[in-house]
């Protein structure tokens, strides 16, 4: 199954992906025993010409603990596999490090709007720089977002960087991530939000920090780029 | 004095004709659900080509078909079969009493349902098509007619859901009150049949968690028609508060249509196995506290949805507790084969079946529960396929189980069990062939409700397994075919059935098949627990709930 995940870029990706390995371990073996011990009932136990079925009401706790410490385990595994998982939810939503780059990303029908800082690396300057559909980021820098929406409920996913968060109009909601290899990455809609939300997507450029610097350089400043 | 025609089948207040009027209307429902998935199965497999019998599909359409799918299988086909159908016509005769306390009210309850069903399948018909919200309906999507362009398809939705939650809501009190009060003299609640739990608990959980969602919904009429904001930002309102009101009735919906589902399960297993239930009370009991824990699990369902973060671990810690209740609950079925003498009939396959299938669901539903590895599976197609396979066994599969066993008490006549086979085993490798698929697209990232995968570059090298599960699913409906010949065919030409063929326990059982207005020709004593099968005492592998000790070898009431 892991082998279907997209190629991890993010540096918490490889904590999902270990969880994720973790959580398919446990309850494939639990699944493939029960499934095991299922069929082989109903192999060994077929009707055969006389021989009557046993009398187990398993109404007392002797009898019943063929199913109540199978169970106990089960909630242990529960609870180890919580623990294993509140880190990695720590890490990716209930933490925000010192970011080396805020973004604001905003929602709408059908397409995401980036805003990234100009060479002051302030947002709501001057400055900002603007797009549609294409978000610039560097590489192995902390990358904090605030998500907002223009109209209904979306879902800022990028499947390679295993992050995925709804975005709600009335709400500013912050985040992170940091890519560790350059290239660019598929952004989705991954809920509903209307007719076009198929379309709904964007792309992530992951830039060296130089070229990213050069990139920052090279754009116009947002009051000539939108005023015409 | 003989009822007139319309008295008796029409608007009868018979509760096994009321049953068979839910069955049928459910069964119609769930061509028109499946016809609706076979539909957007093929865009997704072949986006963009004309879809045999349907025409090209666009995004809206898209997003009607995948809405109106989910609203009519869980409320239009799981709800009135699984619970309806099968409660109206098992708990009167499973608890010994002549009809329901209500049985006009029953009757209401089912003219309700049809007023709901044809306003339901008239959004189709109206200017701007269906809804288009997704099933959850979430605002401000739902809340503002211009964001779909849907008007009177979601206006129409949401006065459909009313009304169908008014009728089982009528539904849910009648089957209560009877089995609180009619039961048969000598039967306990300790010696009910299973199903009867199964079915008033999930009565119990509709009643307590119906409340809030019919809240949250006349909110959203008037956020839709007098422009009022409850979820609308901009007027003040909140989008999540929905969402709450929503998940803390859809997470006890899970359970109200599992349930049934699982009480079928408990019936046909020791019929078929000759062999008394594995912990009896043990499964009550961790059936209540599965009920009870579904009431603190809502939150599962929006991890990501911007609420804040530090209420994830608790919310993902009672979800995953689930787990144990319905652990309990499958390895006592498991262990109920354990020393049976088991007959393969079709209603023990689709049984087994059952359990088998939704144990997958129930595994991979740890991987959602799991806050942390939601963050990725959230929306994505393995979501998908985890609740088909939870869903699908214990919806459609026990559906069928409890056909197959019902069949010859509901109308006098056994089904073929050749035909009944041959379903059986295209049903299971084509619903797997369906669904098998979608827990890798969903691993790969693929995003639910797009209408068009190839939309996205990194979905393309993985088209192929869509392609599969739309072969697979278009398999699914065909094999279908096979039920309908068998239901009808069986209807009128099957074998005769006696009283109780398969030499079953409970009380349903003593009556004629089918029974008259009225059921029991005396009224049953009982005195004894539903499943006693070869017990050690006596020759004979069963011993029936209502003959009293010393009258052994007298079961089989001609």
């Amino acid at each position: 199954m892991l082998s279907w995940l997209p190629e991890n870029v993010s540096s918490y990706g490889s904590d999902m992906d270990s969880l994720l390995r973790l959580i398919l371990y446990i309850v494939g073996v639990w699944f493939v025993l029960a499934e095991v011990v299922l069929i082989g009932f109903l192999v060994v136990y077929r009707k055969k010409p006389g021989k009557r079925a046993a009398w187990v009401p398993g109404s007392n706790l002797k009898q019943l603990s063929w199913v109540l410490l199978p169970c106990v385990v089960i909630l242990g595994l529960d609870l180890a596999i919580e623990a294993a998982g509140a880190p990695v939810w720590h890490t990716i939503k209930q933490t925000l490090p010192d970011p080396d780059l805020t973004v604001r990303v905003s929602g709408k029908q059908f397409a995401w709007d980036f805003t990234h800082p100009g060479e002051d690396g302030q947002l709501d300057t001057d400055d900002d720089i603007k797009s549609e559909f294409d978000l610039y980021v560097p590489v192995d820098s902390v990358v904090q977002f605030e998500l907002v929406s223009e109209d209904v409920i979306h879902s800022f996913w990028l499947p390679h960087l295993r992050l995925k968060q709804d975005v709600v109009p009335g709400r500013s909601i912050k985040g992170w991530f940091e890519v560790t290899k350059e290239g660019i990455y598929p952004i989705a809609c991954a809920e509903l939000c209307g007719i076009g939300h198929t379309k709904m997507g964007a792309r992530l450029h992951v830039q060296s920090l130089e070229e990213h610097r050069i990139w920052v350089q090279s754009q116009e400043p947002l009051d000539e780029f939108w005023e015409e | 004095m003989e009822p007139s025609f319309l008295r008796k089948y029409v608007f009868s207040v018979d509760h096994k004709t009321i049953a068979k009027q839910y069955m049928i209307t459910g069964l119609l429902m769930a061509v028109l659900g499946g016809y609706l998935a076979y539909v957007f199965r093929v865009q997704l497999a072949w986006p963009g080509e004309s879809v045999p019998g349907f025409g090209p599909v666009g995004e809206n359409v898209y997003n009607a078909l995948v809405t109106m799918h989910g609203t009519i299988m869980i409320f239009w086909v799981a709800m009135p079969i699984l619970l309806a159908a099968f409660g109206n016509f098992l708990i009167p005769l499973m608890i010994g009493t002549d009809d329901m306390a209500f049985p006009r009210l029953n009757m209401v309850s089912y003219w309700t349902f049809l007023v709901s069903s044809l306003l339901l399948v008239a959004s189709f018909m109206v200017p701007g098509g269906a809804a288009a919200m997704g099933w959850t309906f979430y605002p401000p999507l739902s809340a503002r007619a211009e964001f779909t362009g849907v008007i009177w398809g979601g206006h129409l939705w949401i006065l459909a859901v009313a009304l169908e939650f008014a009728s089982m809501l009528m539904g849910g009190i009648n089957f209560l009150t009877t089995v609180v009060n009619r039961r048969a003299p000598g039967l306990t609640m300790f010696r009910l049949p299973l199903m009867i739990w199964m079915l008033i608990s999930a009565s119990v959980l509709f009643m307590f968690s119906v409340g809030p969602l019919i809240a949250g919904a006349f909110m959203l009429l008037l956020d839709r028609t007098v422009g009022t904001g409850f979820f609308m930002p901009e007027a003040g309102g909140d989008p999540l508060l929905f969402q709450h009101l929503f998940w803390f009735f859809g997470h006890p919906e899970v359970y109200v249509i599992l349930l049934p589902g699982l009480g079928v399960v408990t019936e046909v297993l020791p019929v078929s196995s000759r062999k008394t239930i594995f912990g009896y009370r043990a499964m009550v009991y961790s059936t209540i506290v599965a009920g009870l824990l579904s009431f603190v699990v809502w939150a599962h369902h929006q991890f990501i949805s911007g609420i804040n973060p530090n209420l994830a671990l608790p919310f993902s810690i009672t979800t995953i507790l689930i787990s144990v209740p319905f652990a309990v609950f499958l390895f006592c079925c498991i262990a109920t084969l354990w020393r049976g003498s088991i007959r393969f009939t079709t209603a023990m396959l689709f049984s087994i079946a059952v359990i088998a299938e939704f144990l997958l669901g129930g595994v991979t539903g740890i991987v959602n529960g799991s806050a942390a590895a939601d963050i990725y599976m959230h929306d994505t197609y393995f979501v998908v396929a985890h609740f088909h396979y939870t869903l699908f066994p214990a919806v459609i599969l026990a559906m069928f189980g409890g056909i197959y066993h019902w069949f010859p008490k509901m109308f006098g006549r056994m089904m073929n069990e050749g035909l009944g086979l041959a379903h059986f085993g295209l049903t299971i490798v084509f619903f797997n062939l369906t669904f098998l698929p979608q827990f890798a697209l969903g691993f790969h990232g693929h995003h639910r409700r797009i209408a068009n995968p190839e939309s996205f570059d990194w979905l393309a090298d993985m088209q192929g397994l869509n392609v599969l599960s739309t072969i697979g699913s278009i398999g699914l409906l065909l094999a279908q075919i096979l039920f309908v010949i068998n239901f009808f065919h069986s209807m009128f030409a099957g074998k005769k059935a006696g009283r109780n063929p398969w030499q079953a326990t409970t009380l349903e059982w003593v009556t004629p098949s089918p029974p008259g207005h009225g059921n029991f020709e005396e009224t049953p004593v009982v005195y004894r627990g539903p499943y006693v099968y070869s017990p050690p005492d006596s020759e004979k592998d069963w011993r029936p709930q209502h003959l009293p000790a010393g009258l052994e070898g007298t079961e089989t009431v001609p």
